[in-house]
């Protein structure tokens, strides 16, 4: 059977660093993980360091329930190579699964952050002041509360953005019925119901990794299933830096590996307050915190797929917040993508944040500023890229409209080129007949190019007049794709689900209900409008 | 092949935007299969009525490219194309449509002016009307004005487009209608200007009949003045 994946785009990766500098940082990551080494708060991890040759000793005086762990470089190196370089993540539809490759700087993009607020977006008339006969469509903002439906929502349109590849809850679920018990549940049901597309999360209670597991394994048609292809992963910030070990972070790590499926080790330092500002001290801190969550990866399970996951941030000075869209964001991440490449581990990395709080001009400078440059980067996997604005405080869907449209575009210009033998012959052919032609213009020639998508269209949500109409244009394309049918699960498998796992909201399965008999009265209603109009 | 086939086939082909035999066109697997240089010849040869071929596969063709232009299924090459073919065609047949009788819809005399060598939208526009069924003289680019008001005269040409992209070279226009107007012909010709810096207000100030946009408001204002 031949696999089908998404496609996403294979760049030749920019790289910053020489090699030289690549092994100087893997150096001195190796030597931070021998002095001082890490704090690990979680016993199990610890003796189980200990017992592959880590010097591990408790740290009574200062912490209860704190082991220093000093690890002699050649674990970190042996176990780092044995996590596998190439792995599927598996989705609802078969192709939409993702081939990651540490070897082939092939570019996904997707969502991400599990932000609070839902931003909603609406065109209001407003008329001049000066003079009534003038008016002007401004859009109007307004913060909702995340919660299972909008959730929903998210996923619905994020699986009809043609160049979102993979699918991270961008918003945290916050209905009344939500406790941490239930969450888990909830928000992958909310998710998977929604997209068919990969879908990956953190998990909020170790508890609760077994129903979801088990939800997973109803869609992918079993256990098997789910491991041959599995349709979630998780993210698991295992690090609190700098240095720091989380105990229960640690036990989800444990019990994912042990389920047999894949996950990010996450690291998000800020530099300037938990990792050191420059670019050599920040880089080395974070890749010593993901080297040794990898180790762990690989010391419960020896080739348990992981992605070395790479989020390093800088804080602004003036009030310590997290500042994304500027120049050493984009310096710390494409030297994590590097080392990555260099332990050939694929890379999770980050691009699309911004300081911006709606949608306009600062948000499209940030993120086009992140979007391109770790696209360059060749980093496989690269999350919060869809909707995110006030950091990542906010999501926002129709800024997911204006990021896929940008995203489209960066993957068409970083596309591989088209040049070789055949091509060239092909194009001597064409000269000769439009030189020989009366007018010698190309434009006949393009349109087999044209047809086979190889020539960009002009930006989506481009008005004509001296007007800028990109949010009223993409508001308006975001509604078009909102009413098509959604992806939602077979009947029989939600039945199975919500008989089988515990905790689900009743109001996800009345909503999926709803949307099957709004969606099919729509398309009623357009039937009558046809058959009325005919 | 029987003649309705035949005119029927010239159609396809326009709307395929296929010329020649070797042109591949908008569906899959019409290479090497004869296109509208082939089938007109063969409707020469065998001496068929030019007036059907016109009217059923050229026009014909060209409403059903017009069609799926407006429907956003073809895009402005795949409208060239067309109009090439329509071109083309019209080339090959125009020795034998005034034995039959079939006028073209007026001539049309096109330049872009002196000092200016930009000449891509003067050529598209110059296809389009060819395919529309004008009799165009194309003068090329950087014509002396001069050159201009004597082919009109020549040809006793029934309209003139005119084209500039430079700032600079624009002015050439006024002084085109400047020199119509004291050779004379002035009245018995409209003047259509274009080009990226031109605009209404420009075509008003120089005293033009008319600001195109595109070759597609050229067709639109052609068809007004001939039914005005």
């Amino acid at each position: 059977m031949t696999e089908t994946f998404r496609e996403g785009v294979v760049v030749k990766p920019y790289e910053r660093l020489s090699l030289d500098q690549v092994e100087w940082l893997d150096d001195a990551s190796l030597r931070i993980l021998a002095e001082p080494g890490i704090w690990c708060y979680n016993e199990r991890a610890a003796s189980l360091f200990k017992a592959h040759g880590a010097k591990v000793w408790e740290e009574k005086e200062k912490h209860s329930g704190c082991w220093r762990v000093s690890f002699p470089s050649g674990l970190i190196k042996e176990a780092v190579a044995r996590a596998p370089s190439r792995f599927v993540l598996g989705a609802r539809r078969p192709e939409n699964q993702l081939l990651l490759d540490a070897e082939v700087p092939r570019v996904y993009f997707g969502s991400g952050s599990e932000a609070n607020i839902w931003i909603e977006t609406e065109m209001d008339d407003f008329v001049s002041v000066n003079d009534r006969s003038l008016t002007v469509r401004v859009p109007r903002f307004t913060e909702l509360r995340g919660n299972t439906g909008l959730l929903s929502r998210a996923a619905r349109l994020c699986d009809k953005l043609e160049h979102l590849d993979f699918f991270i809850r961008p918003l945290n679920i916050q209905d009344p019925g939500i406790t941490p018990e239930n969450h888990d549940v909830n928000k992958f049901f909310a998710s998977l119901n929604n997209t068919t597309k990969h879908v990956q999360a953190g998990l909020t209670k170790l508890e609760n990794l077994n129903d979801v597991v088990r939800m997973a394994e109803l869609i992918a048609g079993g256990p098997e299933g789910l491991r041959g292809s599995p349709i979630i992963s998780f993210i698991a910030c295992v690090f609190k830096s700098p240095l720091q070990m989380v105990d229960d972070t640690a036990e989800k790590v444990f019990a994912i590996v042990e389920a047999g499926l894949p996950l990010v080790i996450s690291s998000s330092p800020q530099g300037g307050s938990s990792a050191p500002i420059q670019e050599t001290g920040m880089v080395a801190q974070i890749n010593a915190e993901i080297l040794a969550g990898i180790t762990l990866t690989q010391l419960i399970r020896e080739g348990a797929p992981v992605l070395y996951g790479s989020v390093p941030v800088r804080a602004r000075l003036d009030d310590l917040h997290d500042l994304y869209g500027c120049p050493e964001f984009n310096q710390y991440n494409i030297d994590c993508v590097q080392l990555a490449r260099f332990y050939k581990i694929p890379c999770y990395s980050t691009a699309g944040v911004g300081d911006a709080k709606v949608p306009g001009m600062q948000a499209t400078f940030e993120k086009l500023f992140t979007h391109l440059y770790m696209a360059i980067s060749g980093a496989q996997y690269i999350h919060y890229a869809f909707g995110l604005l006030d950091r990542t405080n906010s999501f926002c869907p129709v800024q997911a409209v204006l990021d896929n449209e940008q995203i489209g575009k960066i993957k068409q210009c970083l596309r591989e080129p088209k040049v070789g033998p055949s091509v060239v012959e092909e194009m001597l052919v064409t000269v000769k007949r439009v030189m020989a032609s009366s007018y010698r213009l190309y434009a006949r020639h393009i349109r087999k190019a044209m047809r086979a998508g190889e020539v960009s269209s002009p930006y989506r949500f481009e008005a004509k007049g001296l007007e800028d109409r990109v949010l009223e244009k993409a508001l308006d394309h975001m509604n078009r794709l909102e009413s098509e049918r959604p992806p939602h699960l077979d009947q029989v498998i939600v039945d199975r689900i919500f008989d089988e796992i515990p905790g689900l909201l009743p109001g996800l399965r009345e909503a999926t209900e709803g949307e099957e008999i709004r969606y099919n009265d729509l398309r009623a209603g357009s039937k009558l409008c046809k058959s009325k109009s005919s | 092949m029987q003649e309705q086939e035949l005119i029927e086939k010239i159609a396809f082909n326009v709307v395929q935007g296929r010329i020649e035999a070797e042109d591949e066109g908008f569906d899959e697997g019409l290479d090497g299969q004869p296109a509208v240089t082939e089938l007109l010849r063969e409707a020469v040869e065998r001496g068929l009525d030019p007036g059907p071929i016109v009217l059923e596969g050229l026009s014909k063709g060209m409403e059903v490219v017009g069609g799926k232009f407006q429907r956003e299924e073809y895009l402005i090459p795949d409208m060239l194309a067309s109009a090439e073919c329509v071109g083309v065609a019209m080339d090959i047949l125009s020795p034998h449509l005034k034995k039959a009788g079939v006028e073209s819809r007026g001539k049309f005399v096109i330049a872009t002016v002196a000092g200016d060598l930009h000449d891509i939208g003067k050529n598209i526009v110059s296809i389009m009307l060819k395919g529309a069924g004008y009799e165009v003289i194309d003068l090329g680019a950087d014509v002396p004005t001069e050159r201009i008001v004597k082919a009109v005269s020549e040809y006793q040409a029934s309209f003139l487009g005119l084209s500039a992209l430079l700032t600079t070279t624009m002015r050439v226009m006024g002084e085109v209608i400047e020199e119509l107007q004291k050779s004379g012909l002035r009245e018995g010709i409209k003047v259509l200007v274009g080009g990226a810096p031109t605009s209404e207000g420009f075509a008003k100030q120089i005293g033009a009949d008319a600001y195109c946009k595109d070759a597609f408001q050229a067709i639109d204002i052609l068809k007004n003045m001939s039914s005005g």
